[in-house]
């Protein structure tokens, strides 16, 4: 007989083990997902040739593209018949498509300057809740510095501009107090003297003091002009829409009516059609060879466009609120500026970020239509001057597809952004 | 509050002030620049090349006369401008002449109050197809689809042509040359109908230019020219004789390369070339201008021949024959009046 004894019992756990194949990572996912069913199985299957086929297609198309060649036949000669792109058309003419072809080459760190700077000054107004509230001066500053590193001239047309909006705003607030019609009017005139003060100063000191060399905006082209034309009017038709959409829902009858007229005046008429207004009919109007700068214009109207669709938006927002929040808010004694900015704009604009989001990318990319009024955006510079020049004439995707990669860029990260936001700020009932 | 300021700023910056007085010619000068419309680009004719340098035969125009009214062929702000800005544009102060393949027509120059000084193209309407389709006549397409331009005179020709001739079509509508180019080659339309220069420059584009005809028939007349405001004919006469010196340099001879030296002293044995580039008689002074106002139009880029083989002549891309475009004396329609 021997010592040892059977147990039947294990002493210790056996180990995890992991799940059979077929029940984990990547085979049950493809199963789960692809092949689920016979039906599923056909589709994927179908998807993978379609894919297969799109990618080998485009593929040499990209991988075997021209890049070093100076004109379309050039290119054609290099490829000698096989497939490829001619990407040369994009490093000989990138400068054209990002700035336009007027604009100085020697000035091109002027944009690039402002773009980046863009970044500096947005982040405090995206990321407000991350971000010390001193950086907003950098964002208050930016428009100013921004139109100084574009247009150039003299520093103090800009610098004037800006002490004009402050001196209308210290008057405004020491006059606010008594009334807000003569803190408003009275903030405007000040303003309005500070310019024209101002214009006597300038002319003293001499259109040179601390300027960069001036390019007129009718040289503004490319992406640029996109730039320009997106950011500028996007961010003042957000607050113009804000107080059409509280304009609107006003009780004062005068104030309500106007806000509705322009709201359904513009909403009635096409972008393109004002844009031609901007451009044709403006013109009658002026007397010959004194005009309103052709960007100032297309901005204006641009604005006001967008301003009417962003106001419709926030009034979405503003129905959506319960009316106990307004009578919550009347309940605390709170005024009507008050009620607005703590209680009801917070919660609207909230609900109202998709649907700006929205606006604001689709007015980015209408943008482009300022090419039909002649003026070089990205797609006015492909669709005339590159497509119209002896030795592109003929290149059609490698232009368009730049023009998309741009485009998508920016347009998807709007919406990250917004979706982003809409996280951070997702303190809701669900 | 914001906005206000800003679109002031803006404003500020932008406003350029100053009335246009009757006389352009003044304007001109005082301003230092020709303001000369374009198109926004069209092949051979206006377009900025990769320094940004507009190029072109209808450039060249403005080129000379900013040449023989400001003596500095550089000194053209470009204005460029659409098929449907280009009228606005010239009748509202903008720009002091258009040269943009406009076709002088009797409203235009009637109706619309504008002057055309001269033809420096002799257009007209044609077609162009595969050559697999076999086609030879332009009669023989009956059924096809063509694609046309929607709003221009081409459309209208192009309707009364098959209408005359009893055959039937069917219109595949495009906005740009550039939109059609692609449609044509694709199938899209069997045909493709647009002024004759834009067909061989178009033609000219194709990766295999051989396998695509232009047929025989031109079916319209499409003179284009430059053209200037009604109501100034001092500044309509600089315009128009700075195009005919052009003309007339060729018939007489004069190229950009011996101007200098044919305007250094006056050869008695070529009396029209001095009064031309000012070494005889008074002409320059007549058009308000210095007696060397030729000579700098001449030194720009030539004579018309010279313009016209450097941008779409046959050692071009684009391959234009001279065609009507030859001067009288070689068969064609160009005839500029004495210079007397």
């Amino acid at each position: 007989m021997s010592d040892t004894t059977t147990s039947f019992v294990r002493t210790e756990m056996l180990p995890e083990q992991e799940p059979p194949a077929s029940q984990s990572g990547a085979i049950k996912w493809i199963r789960d997902n692809l092949f689920s069913d016979v039906l599923n199985s056909i589709l994927t299957l179908i998807a993978i040739y379609i894919i297969f086929q799109i990618v080998t297609g485009v593929w040499p198309w990209i991988s075997n593209g021209v890049w070093n060649t100076s004109s379309l036949a050039e290119c054609r000669e290099v490829l000698d018949g096989a497939t490829g792109g001619c990407f040369s058309v994009l490093t000989e003419r990138w400068n054209q498509l990002l700035f336009g072809f007027k604009y100085p080459p020697e000035e091109y760190w002027r944009p690039i300057v402002a773009f980046i700077l863009l970044f500096a000054a947005a982040a405090p107004v995206m990321f407000i809740m991350f971000l010390p509230k001193k950086l907003l001066v950098f964002t208050a500053i930016y428009p100013f510095l921004a139109f100084w590193l574009i247009w150039g001239g003299t520093i103090l047309t800009p610098v004037f501009a800006a002490v004009g909006l402050v001196v209308g705003y210290l008057v405004y607030a020491n006059l606010v107090r008594n009334s807000f019609a003569a803190g408003f009017f009275g903030g405007i005139a000040a303003a309005f003297v500070t310019w024209w003060i101002s214009g006597f100063i300038t002319a003293a000191i001499g259109p040179d003091f601390m300027a960069l060399e001036a390019v007129p905006s009718r040289d503004m082209g490319g992406f640029m002009l996109n730039m320009i034309l997106g950011v500028v009017c996007v961010s003042l038709s957000l607050p113009i829409g804000i107080v059409l959409a509280l304009g609107r829902q006003s009780d004062m009858p005068l104030i309500k009516w106007i806000c509705v007229v322009f709201i359904e005046f513009i909403r009635g008429v096409p972008l393109i059609t004002l844009l031609f207004v901007a451009n044709v009919v403006l013109a009658y109007f002026f007397p010959p060879g004194s005009s309103i700068d052709l960007i100032l214009r297309v901005i204006i109207m641009i604005t006001a466009f967008s301003s009417a669709y962003i106001a419709e938006v926030i009034r979405g927002g503003l129905a959506a609120l319960p009316k106990g929040q307004y009578e919550a808010a009347d309940s605390l004694g709170l005024d009507y500026p008050q009620a607005m900015r703590l209680i009801i704009l917070p919660q609207a604009l909230k609900i109202s970020i998709p649907g700006i989001v929205n606006v604001a990318v689709g007015l980015f990319k209408d943008t482009t239509l300022v090419s039909v009024i002649s003026m070089f955006d990205l797609v006015g510079m492909i669709r005339g001057p590159i497509l119209a020049s002896t030795e592109w004439n003929g290149v059609y995707w490698e232009l368009w597809s730049f023009a998309v990669v741009l485009f998508f860029v920016v347009c998807y990260g709007i919406s990250q952004y917004s979706q982003w936001l809409e996280r951070q700020l997702a303190t809701d009932h669900r | 509050m914001k906005k206000s300021v800003f679109i002031g700023a803006l404003a500020l910056a932008g406003v350029s002030g100053g009335m246009a007085a009757a006389g352009t010619l003044d304007d001109v000068k005082a301003r230092g620049t020709l303001n000369c419309g374009v198109s926004t680009g069209l092949v051979g004719f206006a377009a900025p090349d990769a320094n940004g340098e507009w190029q072109g035969f209808d450039v060249a125009v403005c080129r000379a006369v900013a040449a023989a009214v400001l003596g500095d062929a550089s000194a053209v702000e470009f204005v460029p401008t659409t098929g449907k800005t280009r009228f606005t544009a010239l009748a509202s102060g903008e720009i002091d002449m258009l040269a943009r393949n406009t076709t002088w027509t009797f409203s235009r120059d009637v109706d619309l109050k504008f002057e055309f000084v001269g033809v420096n193209y002799y257009d007209g309407q044609g077609f162009m197809v595969p050559a697999e389709l076999g086609v030879s006549s332009a009669k023989d397409l009956d059924g096809a689809t063509v694609c046309i331009q929607t709003g221009t005179t081409t459309e209208l020709n192009l309707a009364d042509f098959f209408r005359a001739n009893g055959i039937s079509y069917e219109p595949v509508p495009i906005e740009t040359n550039a939109e059609a180019q692609p449609l044509y080659l694709e199938g899209a339309c069997d045909v493709y109908t647009t002024d004759a220069s834009g067909l061989a420059a178009t033609r000219a584009a194709f990766e295999d230019p051989s396998a695509h005809v232009v047929l025989p028939e031109i079916i319209s007349k499409e003179p284009l020219g430059p053209l200037v405001r009604h109501g100034d004919n001092e500044w309509g006469d600089i315009v128009r004789w700075t195009l005919n010196a052009l003309i007339t340099a060729e018939e007489l001879g004069v190229t950009s390369d011996n101007v200098a030296d044919k305007a250094a002293a006056a050869d008695p044995a070529t009396p029209e070339i001095n009064r031309l580039l000012g070494t005889e008689g008074t002409l320059g002074e007549m058009l308000g201008l210095d007696a060397q106002w030729a000579v700098r139009a001449l030194s720009v880029s030539g004579n018309y021949a010279e313009i016209f083989e450097d941008n779409i002549g046959e050692s071009t891309a684009i391959g234009l024959a001279r065609g009507l475009n030859a001067s009288y004396t070689d068969g064609g329609l160009l005839y500029s009046p004495p210079f007397r």
